[in-house]
């Protein structure tokens, strides 16, 4: 009578371990899933903002088409690619920086240019997406870290195996260029 | 992040229990001496608490903003302070985006409030968002939002609560008694007729040592929760940033400045980035202190050589202080891998800050100021900018530069 209680009890406390375990699997996945949400809205407020900082910065450097097409395309590009993997996305994005950089770069050249409020206005808006990017790519790495811990580390690893919790993709920049910031020179 | 949250609640809630405990203490004592009950003086103390306590939480940040002057400002009013406020939400992970307000204050400095991270402020003062550059303004604002997360608001009324409770009791006790005593105060000769002898004296006087030094030994309880969040702060301004130099550097602009905020005061000093009431370079008052020196957290940012984690800004608060302490627990340093640091905002890199940009950046902040003060902007077509003031009565007004007459 008494093994049977205890068996019995034994088992409630598995069932509780259980439940815990895979609610907070969720929660980690949730978290992941809301983190890369973040990322999107400010990738997609990226893709808004270089139209509008590509015409204002024409009218003043007309010379330098090859450079907007070159920011055209990988915008374009990257808005394609905006249902793919982070891996690959990664990489699309990692372009469109490295492009947009330059083109700040270019826009250094032109006085008139920079004193222009409504460039100055972008500028602002554009550095900040820039920031709110790198800092939302950084809170998703850091919860698939920790989701990815959760995953793979005892006593949670056998709730994970048991419901197929699949591992989260880090969301890496893979263009050397876009890691480091570009040298501004003031004349 | 959680596991950092609640290994410090765990210790948080220790020292509350125990200013609890005081308050508890102190209102068992003062009923003993004036209603020879000591139920009576329990249920004084915790009434007179619980209406603080309603009051801190459903009126507090108003009261709070509302002392400091702060007013709210819409993300077109200040585009720069409203997008790093908007990162560093996203950096430390925070749901809903905080308000805004400015102080219009020459002094540096800057604090958070509300009572969950979902319905919270921040406020910084004009003189703070003119000096600071990007980098600066991010590290200060990424300390707040860090008070937010760890929910050190709370934490921090909750307990300003129990110790303005302490303070106030004892102080009308120790009067009453003093004066109450000269005049011989019907309840207590009546409660010495009843005659306890010895042990009525050893009450009497360890309940006068109680009311003597609790509110001391609160306020010393709370000050060391407040430092130790301090630093806790700093930590998470490195982390959510991953330069701690933009911090380090803002202190110091800080620490140099010698204005004292105006609206400040004892009860919301801890709330503030730096103290607004002390002066640096006094030693004496390390334990009487709701921040820790300026100096000595800028040393600490300072030598996290290479890292922005929290296991960085431990080795750096050991090495800084030559100590073995501990400085965040050790659920807080485990809970986050190897993070390095990222170089300084392109605009600022290397070289000293161009005179041009500061101008500008004092340009921006006294025309938003202007215009929060309900100014109308007009631009007359030599390029001069004219400042309206609301009273303004007249339709039109003359461009002193050039002659012509603007129609308003």
């Amino acid at each position: 009578m008494i093994a049977l209680w205890i068996i019995l009890g034994i088992l409630v406390i598995l069932i509780f371990f259980v439940i815990g375990a895979y609610n907070s699997l969720v929660g980690f996945r949730n978290m992941v899933k809301n983190a890369w949400a973040q990322i999107d809205v400010q990738l997609k407020r990226r893709y808004d903002l270089i139209p509008n900082l590509v015409e204002t910065v024409k009218g003043y450097a007309k010379h330098e088409r090859e450079t907007f097409e070159l920011v055209t395309k990988a915008r374009n590009l990257a808005q394609q690619g905006s249902s793919a993997g982070a891996a690959e996305r990664g990489k699309l994005e990692g372009e469109l920086g490295a492009a947009l950089s330059r083109l700040l770069l270019v826009a250094e050249a032109y006085p008139e240019l920079k004193a222009n409020q409504n460039f100055l206005a972008l500028q602002e808006e554009l550095t900040s997406t820039e920031n709110k990017i790198s800092f939302s790519r950084q809170y998703y790495n850091d919860s698939v870290l920790k989701f990815n811990n959760k995953i793979q580390m005892f006593p949670s690893n056998v709730i994970a195996g048991m419901f197929s919790f699949k591992l989260g993709e880090f969301f890496e920049v893979t263009v050397a260029a876009e890691k480091e910031a570009p040298k501004v020179k003031f004349t | 992040m959680w596991e950092q949250i609640r290994s410090n609640q765990v210790r948080s809630v220790i020292l509350i229990a125990f200013i609890a405990g005081l308050l508890l203490a102190v209102g068992y004592f003062l009923g003993l001496y004036f209603f020879d009950s000591a139920i009576g003086g329990l249920v004084i103390a915790l009434i007179l608490w619980a209406i603080m306590s309603l009051i801190a939480f459903f009126q507090g940040d108003s009261i709070l903003l509302g002392m400091a002057k702060a007013k709210k400002i819409k993300p077109e009013d200040a585009p720069r302070l409203y997008n790093i406020v908007e990162e560093m939400k996203i950096a430390s992970g925070l749901e809903k985006m905080p308000d805004v307000y400015i102080i219009d204050d020459p002094a540096l400095n800057a604090f958070a409030t509300g009572r969950d991270p979902n319905k919270a402020s921040v406020a910084i003062t004009s003189g703070l968002l003119q000096k600071l550059n990007r980098d600066e303004l991010q590290g200060v604002i990424a300390h707040e939002i860090a008070h937010i997360k760890n929910r050190d608001v709370l934490l921090m009324a909750i307990t300003t609560v129990m110790l303005g409770t302490i303070v106030i009791l004892s102080w009308y006790a120790s009067r009453f008694l003093i004066y109450g005593g000269m005049t011989s105060s019907g309840r207590r000769s009546s409660s010495r007729d009843g005659g306890g002898g010895g042990a009525q004296a050893i009450i009497l006087i360890v309940g006068l040592v109680l009311m003597i030094l609790a509110p001391i030994i609160a306020q010393l309880i709370y000050y060391a929760i407040s430092r130790k969040r301090e630093y806790l702060a700093d930590a998470s301004s490195a982390l959510y940033t991953r330069y701690p130099e933009g911090l380090a550097s803002a202190l110091e602009k800080i620490g140099a400045s010698t204005q004292q905020l105006r609206a400040a005061n004892q009860a919301t000093a801890p709330m503030y980035t730096v103290n607004p009431l002390h002066k640096e370079g006094m030693k004496v008052s390390d334990l009487t202190s709701t921040h820790p020196p300026i100096s000595e957290r800028v040393r600490i940012l300072r030598s996290m050589a290479g890292g922005a984690s929290f296991v960085d800004y431990e080795n750096a608060y050991r090495k800084a202080r030559s100590t073995n302490q501990h400085i965040l627990s050790k659920a807080t340093v485990a809970a986050v891998g190897v993070v390095g640091i990222r170089p300084p905002s392109p605009s600022i890199a290397g070289e000293m800050e161009p005179a041009s940009a500061k101008a500008a950046r004092s340009h921006e902040v006294s025309d938003m100021l202007l215009r929060l003060n309900k100014y109308r902007m007009v631009d007359c077509e030599c390029g001069a900018r004219w400042k309206i003031p609301p009273n303004f009565k007249d339709n039109n007004i003359l461009c002193t530069r050039c002659g012509r007459r603007i129609r308003l």
